[in-house]
C-alpha cells in the first residue's frame, strides 16, 4: 500500500509545520468565541438628536419616550436643525427629530400632529427600522383626547409573532452555524492550495513525479489530511458552541457530519485543483481567495441569498457554501433531517465529485 | 558490460515556442555503463534527461527506457528507473529515515525489507548517527550522498543523475563517484550529466551536448585522439568554442 | 537614486513577468466589486410564506393577495394543519407563515376581535424581525382600512431619508467592499511576495548588496502600490457608473483617503513577510486570520455601534473599519475631508506604527 507512506509523510509534514497545526486551534477560536458577537443587523441604540421647536410638556414627554426606549441612544437637545445636521455630519448622530412649534396645541385640539424624522439612510437598514421604531414610539403617545363613546364596530385584529426555532431571536444563533462552514471554508480551502505548488515551488514534487507512484494515490494521500483536519475544526466548534453559547444541534450531529465531510471534499478537492493549476504560490493564493470571497459573500451568511438580484442568486446556485449555511442553519436550529436536505445533498455531492475527479484529473506527472 | 541496449532515443526534440531545446538527438546507452551526458549550462542536458524519465514529453522523436516508450509508456519506465534531480528535491522536514522508507514504499518496498536495507545502507555511508537527522540540518554534500541513495535504494535498471556533484567539495566528489562505481557494478545502468570534465574521465562513454545537438559521443580515450587533447576538458574546450546559444 | 530606481524597475519586471498573476489582481476586484455590489443586500423580498386558515373564506383570501401582491411576499401554499408549518420549514420551503385563527372572520367584529399569529422562522434572526414587521405592516394597512374610519388620528411622522434618499443597499456596501477588497489585495501581494524572496533565498543576495535593506522593501512595495492604484481607479469607476452609486464629496479628498489606506495596508502586508519565514505562513495568516475580522468587525456588513463593547474596542485595530467609515462620509454623505479627520489620522498612525515595527524586525534579523 504505497499511501500508508504518503500518508504518513503528509502527516509528519503537516505536524512538524510550526505554524499549521496552531493554526488548526488557533482559528476556530477566534471565529467562535469573537466574531458571533459582532454578527448583529439589529439596530439598537440609534443615535439621536432631537430638535424641540416646541418646548411644552407634551414634546418633552415625547423626548423621554424616545430615551427610555431601547431603539433609541438620546445625544441631545438642540434648538435648531442646522446645529442637529452638523452632528450628523461629524457622526454624531443618525436621526433627527423635529418637533415643530405648536405640536401641544395642535395635538390637544385635533389629536392628530405631525413630526419630522431625518434619518442617515447610508445603512439602509437604520432607515428603515429608524422609521418604524419611530412610529410605534409616536403611536403610544397617550390620546390628547379621550374619546368619549368608544365605537361599538371596529374590526379587531390581534396579530401576535410567533419566532420559531429561535424565540429569543438571538443573532448569535443564526450566525454560528454559518460560522462554522466559514472555518472549513478557509481551512479546507486555503492550506490545500497551497500544498501542491508548494512542493512545485521547492522542487520536491519532480522526486515524486520521476516515480511510478499514481495520480490517484498521491492526490488521496494529499486530501485525507484534510478531512481529518476539517472533522477536527468542526468537532472544536461544536464544542465551542456548546460550552460558550450553549447551542447544540436541534437535529442529528450525525446529519452535520454527513454534511461536513461532503463539504470539506468539496473545498479540499478545489483547494487541489488550484494549486495544481498554479505556478506560484502568490498565484494559487489569489485564485483561491477569488473563490474564497465569493463563497463567502455570496452563501447567505451575512445578508440573505433571498435579497439579491436573480441573476446573482443564480451565481449563488454554484457556490457550495450556500447550501451548506442553510444546511448548519437547518439541522442546527430547525432539526432538520437528511431527508428535508435533499437539494443540498444531491448539490454538494456533485460539487465534491466533480472537483475531486478533477483534482486527481489536473496533477500532471509529466509536461 | 552488456551489450543490451536499455536506452535507445531517436530524433529526439522537444521545443519551447520557437526555442528548439533538444535538436533531434539520437544515442543508445547500453546495460551497465557510466554514459556521460555533457555540454554547457543550457546546452539541453537537463530537457533531454526529462523526457526520458517521463517528465517531460518530446515533441518528436522516439526513446525507450528499459524498454518501454517514454510517450506511452512513462510510468513503466518509472518503474525501473532512479532520478536524482540537480536541484535537491527530498523532503528537508522529514528525517534522513523517513525520506528513505517514503520512496522505498512508493517504490514498493515491504516494511521490513525498507528497514534492514535502511540500516544497512546507514551502515555502508557511516550515516548511522544521521538516522534521526532532519534533513534540512544536513550539510550539501551529505544532502547528495542521501539523495543518491535514495534514487538507487529500490535497485532500478537504471539511474539518471543530473548534475549530481554541483556545488560539492572535491573530496566529497571523489566519494560520490566512488558510490556511482559501486551502483555500476551491481548492473545499475548509470546515466549522467555533469559540466566537470574531469569527471567525465570517469565515465565509460560520454556525449558532448552543443546547442541541442550531440556533437560527439564516445569513449573519453577516442575523443581524446581525435581532438588530440591531453585532456577531456581540451576536447570539451574545443566543441564549446563553437556553441552560438549562451546561458 | 539611481540604484533604488533600478530596483523598483525590476521588480517591476518581475511582477509583469507573471501575466497570470497580474491578471488575476487586476480582475478579481472588477468582478468582485460587481458582483457583491448588487448581491449585498438586506432588501426584503422574494420571502415565501404560507397561510394556515382552519375556516378559509374570502376575507383571508383577501389578506393573503394583499401579502402576495406585495413586492416582498410569494404566498407559496396554503396549510391545512399546524403539523405543517414545522414540515414546511425544515425543508426551507417558507420563511413565514401566516396561521389564522377559528372563525377569523366572523369574530372580526367581537368585542375580543379575531386572533392572527405570523409564525416566522427565526432561524435567520437578522432578517425574521424585518420579515414580521412588513408583513405586519401590510396586514394592518389592510385592517385599517377595513375599519374605513379614513379619520385621521395621532401622529403622522414625516420622514426624509438623507444621502440615500432611494434607500439602495449598494449606498451602504460598495464602501465596505472597497476597503476589504483592497486590504486583503494589498496585504498578500506584499506578503507573499517578499515572503517569496526569503524563501528562494533571494532576499539575502539583495540584503548583501550596498542597498540599505529599507530601500529594498520600499522598491518591493512600490509596484504593489501602482497595481493597487490602478484597482482603486477600477473599482472606483465600476461603483460610480456599473452601482450607480455617485462621488458626493470631494474627489480629492475620497482620493487621498484612499492613497493613505492603500500604504497602511501595504505595511501591513510587510510586517506580515517580515514575521513570516514561508510563503505558506504569510498567506495563511493575510488569508485566514486578517479575512474574517475584516468582514466582520470592519463595520462593512454589521454595524459597529450594535456590537458589544469589547469588539467595538477590538474593531479599532482594523484598518478597514476606519476607512469605511471616512469612505462613507466622503463618498456617500458628501462631506469634506475635515469631517473625516478621525480616521485619516488613525490609519497614517496605522502605517506608521507598522512600519517601524516592520523596519524594526527587518533589522533585529540582520543583525
Amino acid at each position: 500500500m504505497v499511501i500508508k507512506y504518503l500518508l504518513e509523510k503528509e502527516w509528519k509534514q503537516f505536524f512538524r509545520h510550526k505554524f499549521m497545526p496552531k493554526l488548526v486551534v488557533i482559528f476556530p477560536l477566534m471565529i467562535m468565541v469573537f466574531m458571533p458577537w459582532a454578527t448583529t443587523l439589529d439596530i439598537r441604540d440609534i443615535n439621536t438628536v432631537v430638535v424641540d421647536h416646541d418646548v411644552t410638556e407634551t414634546s418633552r414627554q415625547f423626548t423621554r419616550t424616545i430615551n427610555a426606549s431601547s431603539y433609541f441612544l438620546l445625544q441631545d437637545v438642540v434648538a435648531g436643525y442646522d446645529e442637529a445636521i452638523d452632528m450628523m455630519e461629524f457622526g454624531d448622530a443618525d436621526l433627527i427629530l423635529e418637533i415643530p412649534a405648536g405640536f401641544e396645541d395642535e395635538y390637544a385640539q385635533t389629536g392628530a400632529a405631525n413630526i419630522l424624522v431625518a434619518i442617515n439612510t447610508v445603512n439602509t437598514t437604520k432607515g428603515v427600522l429608524g422609521r418604524a421604531y419611530i412610529q410605534m414610539l409616536a403611536a403610544q403617545l397617550p390620546p390628547a383626547v379621550e374619546d368619549s363613546a368608544a365605537p361599538a364596530l371596529v374590526p379587531k385584529m390581534e396579530m401576535l409573532v410567533k419566532n420559531m426555532y429561535n424565540p429569543l431571536l438571538d443573532y448569535k444563533y443564526t450566525m454560528i452555524p454559518g460560522l462554522m462552514v466559514v472555518v472549513i471554508v478557509l481551512l479546507c480551502g486555503f492550506m490545500p492550495a497551497a500544498n501542491v505548488v508548494e512542493e512545485k515551488e521547492l522542487g520536491t514534487i519532480e522526486q515524486i513525479n520521476v516515480t511510478p507512484v499514481s495520480k490517484f494515490s498521491f492526490i488521496l494521500a494529499k486530501l485525507i489530511p484534510y478531512w481529518l483536519i476539517g472533522l477536527l475544526a468542526i468537532t472544536l466548534c461544536f464544542l465551542l458552541a456548546w460550552l460558550i453559547y450553549g447551542l447544540t444541534p436541534a437535529g442529528s450531529l450525525w446529519t452535520i457530519y454527513f454534511f461536513t465531510v461532503l463539504f470539506i471534499l468539496t473545498m479540499s478537492g478545489l483547494g487541489l485543483v488550484i494549486s495544481n493549476k498554479s505556478s506560484t504560490m502568490q498565484q494559487a493564493t489569489f485564485v483561491m481567495f477569488f473563490f474564497v470571497m465569493i463563497f463567502l459573500m455570496m452563501c447567505g451568511l451575512f445578508t440573505p441569498v433571498r435579497s439579491m438580484p436573480d441573476w446573482a442568486q443564480s451565481i449563488a446556485a454554484f457556490t457550495p457554501t450556500k447550501y451548506m449555511v442553510d444546511v448548519m442553519r437547518n439541522v442546527y436550529l430547525k432539526g432538520s433531517s437528511l431527508a428535508d436536505l435533499q437539494t443540498e445533498m444531491i448539490a454538494l455531492s456533485i460539487m465534491a465529485v466533480l472537483l475531486n475527479v478533477w483534482a486527481i484529473l489536473s496533477y500532471r506527472k509529466s509536461s | 558490460m552488456g551489450e543490451e541496449i536499455v536506452i535507445h532515443a531517436e530524433e529526439l526534440t522537444k521545443t519551447f515556442g520557437t526555442f528548439t531545446a533538444v535538436d533531434h538527438i539520437s544515442f543508445d546507452v547500453r546495460q551497465g555503463e557510466v554514459f556521460g551526458f555533457l555540454g554547457a549550462n543550457g546546452a539541453g542536458k537537463t530537457t533531454a534527461m526529462r523526457m526520458l524519465c517521463g517528465l517531460s514529453k518530446p515533441t518528436s522523436g522516439i526513446g525507450t527506457v528499459a524498454g518501454y516508450d517514454i510517450v506511452r509508456q512513462s510510468e513503466k519506465i518509472k518503474r525501473n528507473i532512479g532520478y536524482m534531480s540537480q536541484k535537491f528535491s527530498l523532503y528537508e522536514d522529514l528525517r534522513v529515515w523517513e525520506n528513505i522508507r517514503l520512496y522505498a514504499g512508493i517504490y514498493g518496498m515491504r516494511d521490513r525489507e525498507i528497514a534492514d536495507k535502511t540500516d544497512a545502507l546507514l551502515e555502508r555511508l557511516h550515516f548511522t548517527r544521521e538516522r534521526n537527522t532532519m534533513v534540512r540540518s544536513l550539510p550539501l554534500g551529505w544532502k547528495q550522498k542521501l539523495a543518491f541513495s535514495v534514487s538507487i535504494f529500490h535497485d532500478p535498471a537504471i539511474v539518471f543523475l543530473d548534475e549530481p556533484t554541483g556545488g560539492v567539495d572535491p573530496y566529497t566528489r571523489r566519494q560520490f563517484w566512488e558510490m556511482i562505481y559501486e551502483a555500476a557494478d551491481r548492473g545499475i545502468t548509470v546515466f549522467v550529466t555533469t559540466h566537470y570534465m574531469d569527471e567525465a574521465e570517469y565515465c565509460d562513454r560520454v556525449s558532448i551536448m552543443v546547442d541541442g545537438c550531440i556533437e560527439v559521443l564516445d569513449t573519453p580515450r577516442n575523443l581524446k585522439e581525435r581532438f588530440e587533447a591531453r585532456s577531456m576538458d581540451e576536447v570539451f574546450h574545443s566543441l564549446a568554442r563553437k556553441a552560438k546559444r549562451t546561458e | 537614486m539611481t540604484q533604488f530606481g533600478a530596483f523598483i524597475k525590476k521588480e517591476f519586471f518581475h511582477i509583469l513577468r507573471d501575466k497570470r498573476t497580474v491578471l488575476i489582481v487586476l480582475v478579481m476586484p472588477v468582478v468582485m466589486i460587481i458582483l457583491f455590489g448588487f448581491a449585498l443586500s438586506t432588501e426584503v423580498r422574494n420571502v415565501d410564506i404560507a397561510i394556515l386558515a382552519p375556516d378559509p373564506d374570502r376575507m383571508i383570501e383577501q389578506i393573503a393577495d394583499r401579502l402576495d401582491a406585495s413586492e416582498y411576499f410569494t404566498v407559496k401554499r396554503w396549510l391545512n394543519t399546524p403539523a405543517e408549518i414545522d414540515q414546511a420549514m425544515k425543508a426551507g420551503d417558507v420563511q413565514m407563515v401566516i396561521a389564522f385563527g377559528q372563525h377569523f372572520s366572523g369574530n372580526l367584529l367581537t368585542p375580543d376581535g379575531s386572533q392572527m399569529q405570523l409564525i416566522v422562522d427565526a432561524s435567520d434572526s437578522n432578517m425574521a424581525q424585518s420579515y414580521a414587521s412588513y408583513a405586519g405592516g401590510i396586514i394592518s394597512e389592510f385592517s385599517r382600512e377595513l375599519a374605513a374610519a379614513g379619520e385621521e388620528r395621532g401622529i403622522e411622522t414625516q420622514v426624509q431619508f438623507l444621502y440615500n434618499p432611494q434607500m439602495k443597499s449598494a449606498y451602504n456596501f460598495v464602501p465596505g467592499i472597497m476597503g476589504l477588497i483592497m486590504m486583503l489585495i494589498c496585504a498578500m501581494m506584499t506578503s507573499i511576495s517578499i515572503v517569496r524572496e526569503k524563501e528562494m533565498g533571494t532576499m539575502e543576495v539583495l540584503l548583501v548588496s550596498p542597498v540599505r535593506p529599507i530601500y529594498i522593501v520600499v522598491s518591493k512595495m512600490v509596484p504593489y502600490f501602482v497595481l493597487s492604484c490602478i484597482n482603486l481607479i477600477t473599482i472606483l469607476l465600476l461603483s460610480v457608473f456599473v452601482l450607480q452609486v455617485p462621488v458626493a464629496g470631494s474627489l480629492a479628498a475620497f482620493g487621498l483617503v484612499s492613497l493613505i489606506y492603500i500604504i497602511t495596508n501595504l505595511s501591513l502586508g510587510l510586517l506580515i513577510s517580515t514575521m513570516a519565514q514561508q510563503q505558506v505562513i504569510a498567506l495563511m495568516f493575510s488569508g485566514l486570520l486578517l479575512m474574517v475580522p475584516a468582514i466582520v468587525l470592519s463595520g462593512m456588513v454589521f454595524p459597529v455601534e450594535s456590537m458589544p463593547p469589547v469588539l467595538q474596542a477590538i474593531s479599532c485595530a482594523v484598518p478597514p473599519r476606519w476607512y469605511i467609515a471616512a469612505v462613507r462620509k466622503l463618498m456617500i454623505q458628501g462631506l469634506p475631508l475635515i469631517y473625516a479627520w478621525k480616521e485619516t489620522v488613525i490609519l497614517i498612525a496605522m502605517a506608521v506604527v507598522l512600519i517601524a515595527a516592520s523596519l524594526k524586525l527587518l533589522n533585529n534579523r540582520l543583525e
